[in-house]
């Protein structure tokens, strides 16, 4: 990933809301994502982390047309809407394609592997005839013996259902593959098979990801930079090992000190408490600083923005000093 | 939960509006004259021209629509053609006190027969008694309502004459026990079943298992948990029978010669008398309309977690 | 741990479906009684003709006595003869006609509405989805039998018509199941995944989710022609069913009952039949859930 690729994706200002429930008398929208903005090049991947409910898998399914996003663009090789009908839609839909948290559910069971691989390749309008000896190759890219083609998905393990999910997806020739939790269901030893599936895959066919995971451990193992998600907005995002071992924003540091340490040191607690906000119901200022130790005044007034942090990344939280403010480090890693 | 009242009460009149809307064209395609009806077959055409205007039946379509609703909202349910000088709504209610005890006996039949049978085959499952009262809860199912009061009346009333034969008398109930067996039994089959569903369930659940653990008597787990649960299905089940029962049970009603809301509306539809054909049909969906507000609303008395997802 | 259930789950669910309807046929007597008289049924409406001992509208000169009182059940007349002189066997054999006739063909027509309407509804949602519902919600709580009741007044009976009123009651139940099952597979994982590969909306309807609703179907259509066969019935009983003189079981009731009190058997026979015939079609349909096991196919919970 040295060479400097072309922009892929990207979101701008994307915004999806959910009306509260019940027409007339509907209570507040639902902010599951509230103003992203965010870049992936070619053959990158990008690790989106948060708790449930932080928006990232409403962000991922904005991104493949399910859910329609309100406001904002997104452009896919510059090619760029901001109207998501589902005509506008289309185009993008076919360059971007998901892979589920749910091997057992992500498969009509009563297809067998070949058609479901083949729904794919059917979008594309290839012959039939091609359509057999590219389930073939298709199969082969995901490392799965041809016999299975004729098998239902009953019949297979996990970890074998999620190759077929990855060949289904890779059959539109997708530009982009999002990854919504795609190993969380897997058990460790298949998920480190997958892992590695995906990026023998990227470095052959230039593929890139969006990796959205709980699992901070897999996502610095398999992005290159990562975003956290709180409640619809990104509060940090830079390069993964930069954002996972020297989080800036306290959040991120409590997810971080979530984390079990191999080595047996406990590290620090989670040291937010408190329950993950109410999306009909956020907090003013910072949606994080109720359950913040460090929140200040302005913590719950004000909506801290994203800005470049001393090592780096961005962060959006008021205890930030931004980078451009401070006087000294002039002669910082940019110079170099 | 006040804004889930408010929208279930709209919802409620909507249907409500749509059931009138209903009623009003189902008047439109009886087929025949109602002026002439109204004047009699010897009236000349003055007479019947005068009638017709008398009742608006010469207006526009949307005049007498309006006309229409703005009776009904006034709880004016028109006159009677075939009954001189009837109210529709006087009529109704005469026949309603019938209708009501009939109705409140025969959801008494399900529950009585109901939920015993079903908490007793709960209990006991792929027993001797289970698979009697499950297959004659099928049984009960699967025969025509009428038929068995046909057969009940020939035996108990007919034959053996423990039974009033027809019609109704004093006392009351003497003479709608046989009419609400009739109603209730299909019902009480349906029940069963449900029930025994319900507690089969009730009774593998972790919190039985702790229940029984902690030594709580059975009798005490019965009715603190399992009644409970049990019921909970039955409720929506009676508030639907008995809204539907309420608007006149047809057969039942016809077989044993009960001057009901069913009886009623068939004399009425057998003689084209439009005002009493809508004003029963409606009596008749409002009632069923207005059971199943009340079993939502209850069920947010019953169920907490039905409480707790409306209060949001 | 979820490998070793997933070992066991899916060495169950290789076994065919035709060899597990057949095993647990051969292990319930009951399910296997009813679906013989069901396939039996069928036969015999099928080929009337030849299974009837006698025309069932001819009015046996025989089949009276000398008063004018029907003969009982005997040599002659198996089942009896009713107040005409005709057969009742013959009548209730041709009667399995008519009456499945009407069941099937309301019942396919129910079927027909109330998949399509809760199909849509349960799929697209909004404002088409609360229309749909809350005309559903209007035609359940309109007292049914009392409209029917007015429309054949309006219309005339006619089998037609009878057809058209049951299915015009049977829709509304169907047309909710199904909206809740697509309801919750329109969210399986599948769905959403054909969606972001680009099949459109009735790509996606036709092949993952009407595939899914097939037990569900074959299921309530077994009940629904239990259910029609007894409204069949009861309008008959009203004097608004098939019309004469076409033997219908609801028929043979309703004119059997004007004489039960001296021909009790006018009144047994068309009950009895009509009572194994909707209990074999309602067993026939528990068998067929349990089968399907309707409650965890297509529906996740």
């Amino acid at each position: 990933m040295s060479a400097q690729s072309n922009s892929l994706l990207s979101v701008a200002d994307l915004t999806v809301h959910f009306k509260g429930k019940g027409g007339l008398f509907a209570s507040q929208p639902v902010k599951a994502v509230d103003g992203v903005t965010f870049e992936i090049f070619e053959g990158e991947t990008l690790g989106i982390a948060g708790e449930s409910g932080s928006g990232k898998s409403t962000l991922a399914r904005a991104l493949i047309g399910i859910n329609k996003p309100n406001s904002g663009s997104i452009s896919v090789r510059g090619n760029t809407i901001s109207n998501f009908s589902n005509s506008a839609l289309r185009p993008i839909r076919k360059k971007l394609q998901m892979v589920f948290q749910d091997p057992y559910d992500s498969l009509d069971p009563r297809f067998t592997i070949a058609e479901s691989i083949a729904e794919g390749l059917q979008i594309r309008n290839l012959p039939k005839s091609e359509i057999k000896d590219e389930v073939r190759a298709l199969l082969e890219t995901v490392k799965l013996p041809a016999s299975l083609a004729t098998r239902f998905p009953k019949e297979l393990s996990g970890g074998q259902r999620q190759r077929v999910a990855i060949a289904r997806a890779l059959a539109t020739k997708p530009d982009l593959i999002i990854c919504d939790e795609a190993v969380a269901a897997l058990d460790v030893s298949v998920r480190a098979q997958i892992l590695n599936l995906l990026q023998d895959i990227q470095v052959q066919t230039g593929i890139s990801y969006i990796f959205i995971s709980h699992d901070l451990s897999t996502l610095r193992y398999i992005s290159k930079n990562v975003a956290i998600m709180y409640a619809g907005k990104i509060v940090e995002y830079g390069n993964s090992d930069e954002v996972l071992t020297n989080p800036q924003h306290p959040y991120t540091r409590a997810l971080v000190s979530a984390v079990p340490n191999i080595s047996g040191q406990k590290g620090e607690k989670f040291k937010s408490v408190g329950e993950p906000p109410d999306l009909a119901n956020l907090p003013s200022g910072c949606a994080f600083n109720p359950r913040c130790k460090e929140s200040l005044a302005t913590c719950s007034s004000e909506a801290p923005k994203l800005v470049t942090t001393l090592s780096g990344s961005q962060a959006a939280c008021h205890l930030i000093k931004p980078y451009e403010d401070s006087g000294f480090h002039k002669g910082g890693e940019n110079h170099a | 939960m006040s804004r889930w009242i408010v929208r279930r009460t709209a919802q409620m009149l909507a249907v409500v509006w749509g059931v009138m809307t209903l009623a009003f064209i189902l008047a439109f395609i009886v087929p025949g004259d109602p002026a002439r009806m109204v004047a009699g077959t010897n009236a000349s055409p003055e007479a019947v021209a005068n009638i017709r205007h008398q009742l608006g039946l010469d207006q526009s379509l949307l005049t007498q629509y309006m006309h229409f609703l703005g009776r009904l909202l006034r709880g004016d349910l028109g006159v009677s053609f075939a009954l001189q000088n009837q109210t529709v709504g006087s009529e109704i209610w005469r026949a309603l006190p019938f209708t009501a005890i009939l109705a409140v006996a025969g959801v008494l039949w399900e529950i009585l027969l109901g939920v015993p049978f079903g908490i007793i085959s709960a209990y006991r499952p792929k027993s001797f008694f289970d698979r009697v009262s499950t297959f004659s809860a099928l049984f009960g199912l699967s025969t025509p309502p009428f038929w068995l009061g046909l057969i009940l009346l020939y035996f108990l009333a007919f034959k053996l004459s423990v039974f009033p034969l027809n019609g109704v008398g004093h006392p009351l109930i003497w003479y709608l026990i046989l009419p609400s067996f009739t109603l209730g039994v299909g019902g009480a089959a349906f029940y069963s079943r449900i029930v025994r569903t319900t507690v089969i369930n009730v009774l593998q659940s972790p919190f039985i298992e702790f229940a029984q653990l902690k030594g709580m008597p059975s009798g005490l787990i019965l009715r603190r948990h399992v009644i409970r649960h049990a019921l909970m299905p039955i409720v929506t089940m009676i508030g639907m029978d008995l809204g539907y029962f309420l608007g006149g049970v047809l057969i039942v009603e016809s077989i044993f010669g009960i001057p009901g809301i069913g009886q009623l509306a068939f004399r009425s539809i057998s003689t084209l008398d439009v005002p009493m054909i809508t004003g029963t049909v409606l009596v008749a969906s409002v009632f069923m309309v207005i059971m199943n507000f009340i079993v939502d609303v209850l069920y947010t008395f019953i169920d907490p977690r039905v409480r707790l997802q409306r209060n949001n | 741990m979820h490998d070793q259930f997933e070992e066991v789950e899916s060495s169950l669910d290789s076994v065919s479906l035709r060899s597990r309807a057949w095993s647990s046929l051969k292990a319930d007597k009951i399910a296997f009684a009813s679906v013989v008289i069901v396939l039996l049924l069928i036969f015999i409406a099928i080929f009337a003709p030849w299974f009837a001992p006698k025309k069932p509208l001819y009015q046996y000169p025989d089949g009276l006595s000398e008063i004018g009182a029907p003969q009982g059940p005997g040599k002659h007349f198996l089942l009896g003869a009713d107040q005409n002189g005709r057969d009742v066997l013959s009548r209730l054999i041709f009667g399995a006609r008519v009456s499945l006739t009407v069941g099937v063909v309301a019942t396919a027509l129910a079927s027909f509405i109330g998949v399509t309407i809760g199909a849509i509804s349960g799929y697209l949602g909004g404002w088409v989805e609360s229309i749909l519902m809350r005309l559903t919600d209007i035609v359940l709580s309109f007292p049914i039998l009392l409209f029917c009741i007015a429309l054949i007044a309006v219309t005339g009976p006619s089998t037609k018509n009878v057809v058209l009123v049951i299915a015009f009651a049977y829709w509304t139940y169907l047309a909710r199941i199904i909206r809740s099952q697509v309801l919750s597979l329109k969210e399986r994982e599948f769905v959403i995944a054909a969606r972001s590969l680009g099949l459109t909306t009735p790509q996606i309807i036709r092949r993952h989710i009407i595939p899914h609703l097939i037990p569900t179907i074959i299921v309530y259509s077994t009940l629904g022609v239990a259910t029609s066969i007894l409204i069949e019935a009861s309008l008959s009983f009203l004097g608004i069913g098939v019309p004469l003189p076409q033997p219908s079981w609801g028929e043979m009731i309703s004119e059997g009952q004007k004489y039960f009190q001296s021909a009790p058997w006018l009144l047994v026979a068309p009950g009895v039949t009509m009572i194994i015939a909707v209990l074999a079609f309602n067993l026939m349909g528990d068998w067929l859930t349990d089968l399907f096991d309707t409650s965890s196919m297509g529906v996740k919970r």
